[in-house]
């Protein structure tokens, strides 16, 4: 995976934490503004790619969850008084409840059928959350979700004496690169293999004796309850809750990102994800024709490099090494 | 072991299996020929449980398994193999093996272990029966077409099943590879006492290792018997063998 495009033995994953975990040193807020999104959408995108490069089931419906969870962490901290902590984790079983109940249905059908019944249901939530004044404040949001306590961050020396965006930039990173490790232990684990197994070719999955419904149905309430988890951060770094988490142009935002980061690389869709921010941030503040910028790109992207940004890292740094192999 | 009474499957008037009776004793090795068309892959698929027949019923050790799904008819002891090659194509051989073996040993739900790790001596063991060792970590999909079916064999074998089903085990072989892959079928099925039901529809290659023959043709069954009984069958002579060609 990661191997074919850096050298071994370094754990890069460990040195990407610590670069990010020196942004706030930048003294920027909108540089950490910009990290917090980044690593938010970083996990929400590698939840959805459990079910895409994973186990090749394309959801279009994948904010449902996402703003379940937005709502669910906000309502219990602000409504119900709870701490962050249990709040964000209710979030996140909120999010892998409704997945597991439209997944019930969903993968009972194929392809695009399957497809568009998660796009249905995540329109149903959306209708829900804009409807429902009394819960979630319905076409106005739900505003006002208050940051976490974040006190028991103060007795270390420097991070104490930051401003609460790069505290709550902290708390993210931490929280997301936890979320992030779990989701690549399922990935590696021989549950991820029999999703594999499954994506490679479902009828033979079968023959070797697995449930295969009941296998996708695990892992789209599994995917459910990580875009729940990134749904409460985000609810918070946004200081409020809003129908369109859930709306539908939003799941394909994620999508998107997926894509072009790259689907069959666990890292893909991070890259993804932060590709997308940072150019939306470029792009918005020159001109505002972002969505036609959007567009050229993915054009690019999908006839070019259908492995995506990283599928075609790997594809260059495999042609290096055979040029040099070759002169040696 | 297994009987199949009376199964009859039609596709829109298309009668594909015409009441086949059959039976499977336990250890034995029985193949079903027949021409192209004739019925086999039908007949396979509805005792697998992949389609569902019309009528009749498939009794599995005085069990009906008639439309039982896949997954569920492995836990019973059977594996099959598919006509059209059907590995997982994009994983390296060894991962072939291991995921069947993942699966078999119960630990597909296991979220925390490493895949890698699991059942690495049994696959190894695995592909050194089936020859494999050479190519064990070439991706499955762009091995040779006989490698493919070898390593089919061994994830049906993974699942250390009591009576395999093989569609057309040779289909598309060269006929070294076939003459290869026959004896060691049938050796494996011997060494671990397995029941073998296959189809195919090169005659010659069932004779030398089929204990019962069954003649499928225009989806019904014309003859049963063992290898030579079937070899002197008139009936089977005409619409088969094309009269004096043996």
């Amino acid at each position: 995976m990661t191997s074919a495009v850096l050298p071994r033995r370094i754990p890069w994953t460990l040195v990407l934490f610590l670069i990010l975990a020196l942004i706030p040193a930048l003294g920027s807020r909108y540089y950490t503004f910009l990290a917090t999104d980044i690593v938010i959408f970083a996990m929400f995108a590698t939840s959805l790619n459990l079910l895409l490069g994973v186990t090749g089931l394309v959801p279009f419906g994948h904010a449902a969850y996402f703003g379940v969870g937005a709502y669910v962490c906000a309502i219990f901290m602000k409504d119900l008084g709870l701490p962050f902590l249990l709040a964000w984790l209710l979030g996140g079983v909120g999010g892998a409840l409704f997945a597991a109940i439209f997944g019930f249905f969903c993968v009972r059908l194929t392809s695009v059928y399957f497809s568009m019944l998660t796009m249905a249901f995540a329109q149903i939530v959306w209708a829900i959350c804009f409807k429902w004044n009394d819960v979630t404040g319905g076409e106005q949001g739900y505003p006002n979700v208050p940051m976490p306590s974040m006190a028991w961050l103060d007795w270390i020396p420097w991070v104490g004496d930051l401003k609460i965006d790069h505290k709550f930039f902290y708390l993210t990173l931490l929280l997301a690169a936890l979320s992030i490790a779990a989701m690549r232990r399922i990935v590696h684990s021989p549950f991820g293999r029999m999703l594999t197994a499954i994506r490679d070719n479902t009828e033979r999955t079968q023959f070797i004796g697995i449930n295969v419904r009941l296998y996708q149905l695990i892992v789209f309430s599994l995917a459910g309850g990580f875009a729940g988890l990134a749904g409460g951060l985000f609810g918070i770094f946004n200081r409020g809750v809003f129908p369109d988490f859930c709306y539908w142009p939003k799941s394909a935002e994620v999508l998107i990102m997926t894509i072009l980061g790259g689907i069959h690389n666990f890292w893909g869709p991070s890259v993804g994800a932060a590709i997308i921010i940072l150019l939306n941030q470029y792009i918005v503040s020159h001109t505002e024709y972002w969505p036609f910028v959007l567009g050229v790109i993915l054009l690019v992207l999908l006839f070019a490099f259908p492995g995506g940004v990283v599928g075609a890292l790997n594809g260059l740094a495999r042609r290096v090494r055979a040029l040099v192999r070759g002169q040696a | 072991m297994l009987e199949c009474r009376k199964l009859r499957k039609t596709f829109s008037g298309f009668v594909a299996t015409n009441d086949v009776s059959l039976t499977v004793e336990t250890r034995s090795i029985t193949a079903v020929i027949g021409p192209n068309g004739a019925g086999k892959s039908t007949l396979f698929n509805v005792i697998t449980g992949h389609l569902e027949p019309d009528s009749g019923e498939v009794i599995l050790e005085g069990r009906n398994i008639t439309a039982v799904p896949p997954h569920k008819l492995c836990g019973m002891g059977i594996a099959r193999s598919f006509q059209r090659t059907n590995i997982f194509s994009k994983l390296t051989v060894f991962e072939n093996i291991q995921a069947a073996f993942i699966a078999h040993g119960g630990k597909g739900l296991d979220m925390w272990g490493v895949s890698e790790r699991q059942f690495r001596d049994e696959t190894w063991q695995m592909i050194e029966q089936l020859a494999l060792q050479d190519i064990a970590h070439a991706i499955a999909g762009e091995i040779s077409h006989g490698a493919q079916k070898q390593v089919e064999l061994g994830i049906a074998l993974a699942g250390k099943p009591r009576m395999l089903l093989l569609d057309e085990p040779t289909a598309g072989m060269s006929a070294q590879e076939t003459h290869e892959s026959i004896q060691l079928l049938a050796r494996i099925a011997k060494e671990q006492g397995l029941t073998l039901l296959f189809t195919e529809h090169d005659m010659e290659v069932v004779f030398s290792i089929a204990d019962k023959i069954a003649v499928l043709h225009q989806g019904a069954i014309i003859a049963t018997g063992l290898p030579d009984e079937v070899r002197r069958n008139a009936e089977v002579r005409r619409v088969y063998l094309g009269g004096g060609k043996h």
